[in-house]
């Protein structure tokens, strides 16, 4: 796989959310408005190429049985570095993603990343993959934020787009209209990769968060 | 069903009751059992009330029949239950509820609700109730800015105040008479009102047999027996509000009911007590639609709870 490929995959035919469907929690959670879907989408894709990176240049290092850990440790170094960075910074983003800045160590995309292809991938093309994910990661939240942003609050990018004259539908602002909008964009991505996108099947059982509790595993597994 | 013309004899197979009974006709009696209620919201709110009415019902058409036509499938309005759906929604709004806004209701309801799950028989909630859901949340302050009825305004009709339950919430003891209220003389969404009106209606729906009295019963048994076991005046919780309109014809929709006669009066029975416990230790001052839309949804578990033997079958272990 070259490096375009490795950078388009992530985007769309493996874009983490929309068609792998990780990472729903902050997606669902931050994406109010536009810019703080992009800082919580910029914040992760940061952490994601960093902890790629390091952890593909220790793969020999790290001991299988404990590597879990091991990758915590790495991702959640990233985390509080993003998150000082935020604090100096960026103080606005960061009071309005609030708890959800330190809970990236636990985003699954990351972790995910980590066990899918940086441990077993050359550093550069790891470093692709984190980018080309974190790419993907970011597109698809500043889409929610910016379609919840306009018809939850009539505004976009903090700039208000309907003068006050038309009254925004605030179900978009709740979980409800984050719900729907995550939907709309899934059977959108489904509808334009013509349902190609990449499936359970071909991602194989390594990379499936619930192998290890997954009784398919003997019949080499899903269907 | 097929069958075998053979001279004057019809050949088919079982079972050979013919009858009229299709989904138009069972909506078409609906849409009577509406006109006594939607003739009092005229009454009683003026031609606004009238006007949104069938602005929602044509846009309800209008989003089913484009579906339909945009996704290639067979036409359905023609079985009138996408009127149904936009009178029904329309009498949950208030009367002076933007167009537009009941509109963006109505592309809930069908498109939303009813279509994306599979359209007639397959929606898993109740769209009109859905739909309003969606409006109260999105635009919460016109979708509670109720008009007050023309009788007490002479012709002035920007005028609003707040519903009975809304009196009471706000702890006041300023009500409107029980006559008032049982004729719907009162604040409140334009078809709900009406006591008395509705009454007829779900009577007539009744003695046609659309629906069985089981559920309307069993809620409104629930919430009577709820306010006497509170120290609540039962006449006023159930003339005010929606408890009437919910009972007779937001519950019994057949898609989102079970089917059982125990799981209908499980049903009614969780109705009244979710709509009870809502209006009176709840934030809202109103509770029929919440709690039909969450029964709605326990529906398929009483279905599972309740189901019947076959008879002459085993009994499951």
């Amino acid at each position: 796989m070259n490096k375009l490929d490795l950078l388009k995959n992530g985007i769309i035919k493996e874009n983490p959310v929309l068609v792998l469907l990780l990472g729903t929690c902050p997606t669902l959670a931050v994406t109010t408005t536009a810019i703080n879907g992009l800082g919580m989408g910029v914040s992760t894709m940061a952490v994601l190429i960093c902890s790629n990176i390091v952890i593909s240049i220790l793969k020999n290092i790290i001991p299988d049985k404990v590597r879990i850990p091991c990758y915590i440790v790495v991702i959640a170094g990233f985390v509080t570095l993003v998150s000082f960075l935020l604090q100096a910074y960026a103080p606005e983003v960061n009071e309005s993603l609030g708890l959800f800045i330190p809970l990236i160590v636990v985003n699954c995309i990351i972790l995910g990343r980590a066990e899918m292809f940086a441990n077993k991938n050359k550093v550069i093309d790891a470093a692709f993959d984190g980018l080309g994910m974190g790419l993907g990661f970011t597109l698809a939240l500043f889409i929610m934020g910016s379609v919840r942003e306009i018809l939850g609050s009539g505004a976009w990018m903090g700039i208000v787009l309907t003068a006050n004259l038309i009254e925004p539908m605030s179900i978009f602002m709740l979980a409800p209209g984050a719900f729907f909008t995550f939907g709309c964009l899934v059977a959108f991505i489904n509808y334009i990769t013509k349902g190609r996108a990449i499936k359970k099947k071909e991602m194989g059982c390594e990379g499936c968060p619930t192998a290890a509790a997954c009784a398919k595993i003997e019949e080499g597994g899903c269907e | 069903m097929e069958q075998y013309n053979q001279g004057n004899l019809v050949v088919s197979s079982s079972p050979h009751i013919f009858d009229n009974v299709d989904t138009s006709n069972i909506m078409r009696d609906v849409i009577i059992a509406l006109i006594p209620a939607f003739i009092m919201s005229g009454v009683i709110f003026g031609m606004r009330a009238i006007a949104l009415t069938i602005v929602c019902a044509a846009a309800c058409v209008i989003f089913e029949a484009l579906y339909n036509y945009i996704l290639k499938k067979e036409n359905t309005v023609s079985d009138l239950s996408a009127v149904v759906t936009g009178v029904l929604l329309a009498f949950n709004l208030p009367a002076s509820l933007p167009f537009w806004m009941a509109i963006i209701g109505c592309f809930v309801a069908i498109v939303i609700v009813k279509q994306l799950f599979g359209g007639i028989g397959q929606n898993f909630v109740n769209p009109a109730i859905t739909a309003r859901i969606v409006l109260l949340i999105s635009f919460a302050t016109p979708m509670t800015t109720w008009p007050l009825p023309k009788k007490y305004l002479g012709m002035v009709d920007a005028v609003t105040g707040p519903t009975p339950l809304g009196v009471i919430a706000m702890g006041s003891d300023d009500l409107p008479s029980k006559m008032d209220m049982f004729l719907g003389f009162i604040g409140g969404s334009l078809g709900e009102t009406s006591t008395i009106a509705l009454l007829i209606g779900g009577i007539y729906l009744i003695v046609r047999k659309v629906i069985e009295p089981t559920i309307p019963v069993a809620f409104i048994a629930t919430v009577f027996v709820f306010a006497i076991a509170t120290g609540n005046d039962p006449i006023f919780h159930l003339c005010a509000g929606g408890v009437i309109l919910g009972a007779f014809f937001m519950a019994t929709d057949y898609t989102t009911s079970p089917l059982t006669t125990k799981g209908k009066i499980i049903f009614g029975i969780g109705c009244g007590l979710l709509t009870m416990i809502i209006r009176l230790y709840g934030s809202y001052p109103e509770g029929v639609s919440y709690a039909i839309l969450l029964m709605n949804i326990l529906t398929p578990h009483i279905d599972n709870l309740t189901r019947t033997n076959v008879y002459g079958g085993v009994k499951n272990e």
